[in-house]
């Protein structure tokens, strides 16, 4: 392939030393992922999935290997470029959403353009935020708390505040992992349909059914990658979501 | 990331807990009026003792005789010569720099105008008492050089003296009794109140001292010398030719101690003053602690918000916040909460301030230093107080925090 990497890891490496005992928690981990790709991570717990989106976060440094992100090479970078990468370039998504409390959704979704570099009226940052939160349906409550919104909806912001800053990656760390199989399966729908506009994607998961929403998926064991094929029966969870039966009421707002 | 951001994101994280910001502020409000109140009571207790140091006088200097006496009789050779007419002569020739001088003679007498008759004190002074004391006639005039050299019946009254005696009519031109002798009222003081000590400076009759001496007291000597200097300056350059003169005029030899003391307006004033200055000090230093425990509850409770958001500070890391992003927002929550406390706390200090001269009658003074002061030291403990929190939140690891039930 000809195309440029999102990701392109390097024989990565990362050793957490905790006193007199070295973690070996990812072992020698290369990994390329284009543009368009939609990747669950899997792995038991321990297998180094987490600490591998870590590094692939920006928010964690590498201790051997090397990885670019999206052409640069970001593991020389110094701590304040690392959070220009992860402010313009990634997106985050939590499993417990991680949202400010007693503060609106709209507020939450201009989080990151607040730390942008480039500086944003008022007026902007109120536009760019309405409308990512439209994006996931969440227009009519833009003024809500968080403790007012469903679990679903709490993701959905979170999902909005990810896609704020336009990222080339979004990462999503267990994104239904708090939440029922039907508004699972919701918020896979708003991910595939991301991806199907363009947007490449890692997700971590270690729910199997999760997993078969994606496109290619990578199974780690003790810090290496054990497999890494592509999803065969696919499924779509706007679909899943057809044959369902409607839900009892989702939980007001 | 601009300043206008950071400002932004540290309001709203105030806002979002109303109940911890007011507390928070409340004890930066309550050190910071305490200090205002405190300094304006005290300063206020400084002008008015100043204030009525400087109604004795001003550049006045005052010499005191030593000699001991028991009602009118000397106690022996050895307790020194009495300030005498001789004395004061000679001092208003030869001392340099007098704007003017008066000597003081008092006794206790009946003085009465038709029916009425009131007890007062009878002062015996010279023309240039007026000046001397600051001390100027509301009606009338007072006695001249001429009524001193023939030691006219002539009487300048004191406000409660007039008051009793004539009841609101005007007393010049009257004819009062001083000891059954008729004496003329040519004038009437202004009123001045109670003294420091809260005796009615009011209630007092002025005579010639010549008068006084020849028929009141009887005595030959004065007990006190009230002179007034050119100027400020002027006064310690008097105080030395009166000392000199004095020393020679009564044969003080060398070693001896003086018969006589000289108490200079200016340095009481400065006494005095340094007093009340110790004082305001004292009650700022004390409010000044309220005011430090106000800033260790501010880092408290910016401690306390640290752990308890430590995971919105991952989220905020995550989401590309800088380590110096995060330290500027609790650094600037800390200021605004010391600062807004700070400027409330000036506004309740006032109040404090206003209400206690209302309701107790003190003077108080607001300076705009301790206003000035208060502020800068308010913004100051924010600073002080929130930076370790601040530094303690910007080096989170952001996976840790993110983590961090």
């Amino acid at each position: 392939m000809s195309e440029q990497p999102v990701i392109r890891l390097e024989a990565l490496d990362k050793v957490y030393q905790t006193g007199e005992v070295a973690v070996h928690a990812v072992r020698e981990v290369s990994l390329d992922v284009f543009p368009g790709e939609f990747v669950a991570v899997m792995g038991p717990s321990g297998s180094g999935k987490s600490t591998l989106m870590n590094l692939i976060g920006c928010l964690d440094r590498p201790t051997a290997g090397r990885y670019w992100l999206d052409g640069e090479e970001v593991g020389s970078l110094s701590p304040n470029e690392l959070s220009r990468v992860r402010n313009q370039r990634l997106g985050f998504v939590f499993q417990g959403f991680n949202l400010l409390a007693r503060t609106s959704a709209l507020e939450n979704v201009e989080l990151p353009l607040l730390y942008s570099p480039q500086g944003h009226s008022r007026r902007e940052l109120r536009r760019r935020s309405r409308v990512a939160l439209e994006r996931v349906g969440l227009g009519p409550w833009a003024r809500h708390h968080p403790s007012q919104l469903s679990g679903g909806q709490q993701q959905r912001v979170a999902i909005a505040r990810a896609l704020i800053n336009e990222p080339a990656l979004l990462l999503a760390d267990e994104p239904t992992g708090n939440l029922d199989t039907r508004t699972s399966i919701e918020i896979m729908a708003i991910i595939q349909q991301l991806n199907q506009k363009g947007m490449t994607i890692l997700m971590v998961t270690h729910e199997p059914d999760i997993a078969r929403y994606c496109r290619r998926e990578v199974m780690m064991r003790d810090g290496r990658i054990v497999s890494d094929r592509p999803v065969v029966d696919r499924r779509d969870a706007a679909a899943d979501l057809a044959a369902r039966p409607e839900p009892d009421a989702e939980v007001p707002a | 990331m601009k300043f206008s951001a950071t400002w932004m994101i540290a309001l709203r994280a105030l806002r979002r807990n109303p109940m911890r910001t007011g507390l928070t502020m409340l004890g930066i409000i309550i050190g910071v009026a305490a200090v205002i109140a405190m300094v304006a009571i005290g300063s206020g207790a400084k002008a008015e003792v100043a204030a009525s140091i400087e109604q004795m006088g001003q550049n006045m200097v005052m010499i005191i005789s030593r000699a001991a006496r028991s009602g009118r009789v000397h106690m022996g050779g050895d307790s020194g010569v009495a300030l005498t007419k001789q004395d004061y002569d000679a001092i208003r020739q030869e001392v340099c720099g007098l704007a003017g001088a008066t000597p003081e003679v008092r006794a206790n007498a009946q003085v009465a105008y038709g029916n009425e008759n009131v007890n007062t004190t009878i002062y015996g002074v010279s023309e240039e008492y007026p000046a001397v004391r600051a001390w100027r006639l509301e009606r009338g005039e007072h006695f001249t050089g001429l009524d001193i050299r023939r030691a006219t019946k002539v009487a300048v009254l004191g406000q409660t003296v007039a008051a009793n005696l004539f009841d609101g009519g005007d007393p010049v031109g009257q004819m009062i009794r001083i000891q059954h002798a008729p004496y003329e009222v040519i004038g009437v003081l202004r009123p001045k109140g109670a003294n420091m000590m809260g005796r009615d400076q009011d209630d007092l009759v002025l005579v010639p001292w010549t008068s006084a001496m020849v028929r009141l007291t009887g005595e030959t000597t004065f007990r006190s010398i009230s002179v007034q200097a050119e100027s400020a300056e002027r006064i310690p350059e008097v105080v030395e030719q009166i000392t000199e003169l004095l020393r020679q005029r009564h044969r003080i030899p060398e070693g001896r101690d003086d018969d006589f003391m000289i108490r200079n307006m200016q340095d009481m004033l400065e006494v005095a003053t340094s007093t009340a200055q110790t004082m305001t000090v004292l009650l700022g230093a004390i409010a000044g602690v309220s005011l430090l425990v106000g800033g260790i509850g501010i880092m408290n409770i910016m401690l306390v918000s640290v752990t308890e958001r430590t995971r919105e500070i991952g989220v905020r890391l995550a989401v590309g916040a800088r380590g110096a992003d995060i330290l500027l927002q609790f650094l600037v929550e800390a200021m605004v909460l010391s600062i807004s406390g700070g400027v409330l706390g000036i506004a309740l200090g006032y109040a404090v301030a206003h209400l206690v001269s209302v309701r107790f009658g003190w003077i108080t003074l607001v300076s705009l230093d301790s206003v000035a002061l208060a502020f800068v030291f308010s913004g100051a403990i924010g600073i002080f107080f929130g930076f370790y929190p601040a530094r303690k939140a910007a080096g989170l690891d952001p996976i840790e925090a993110l983590r961090y039930e």
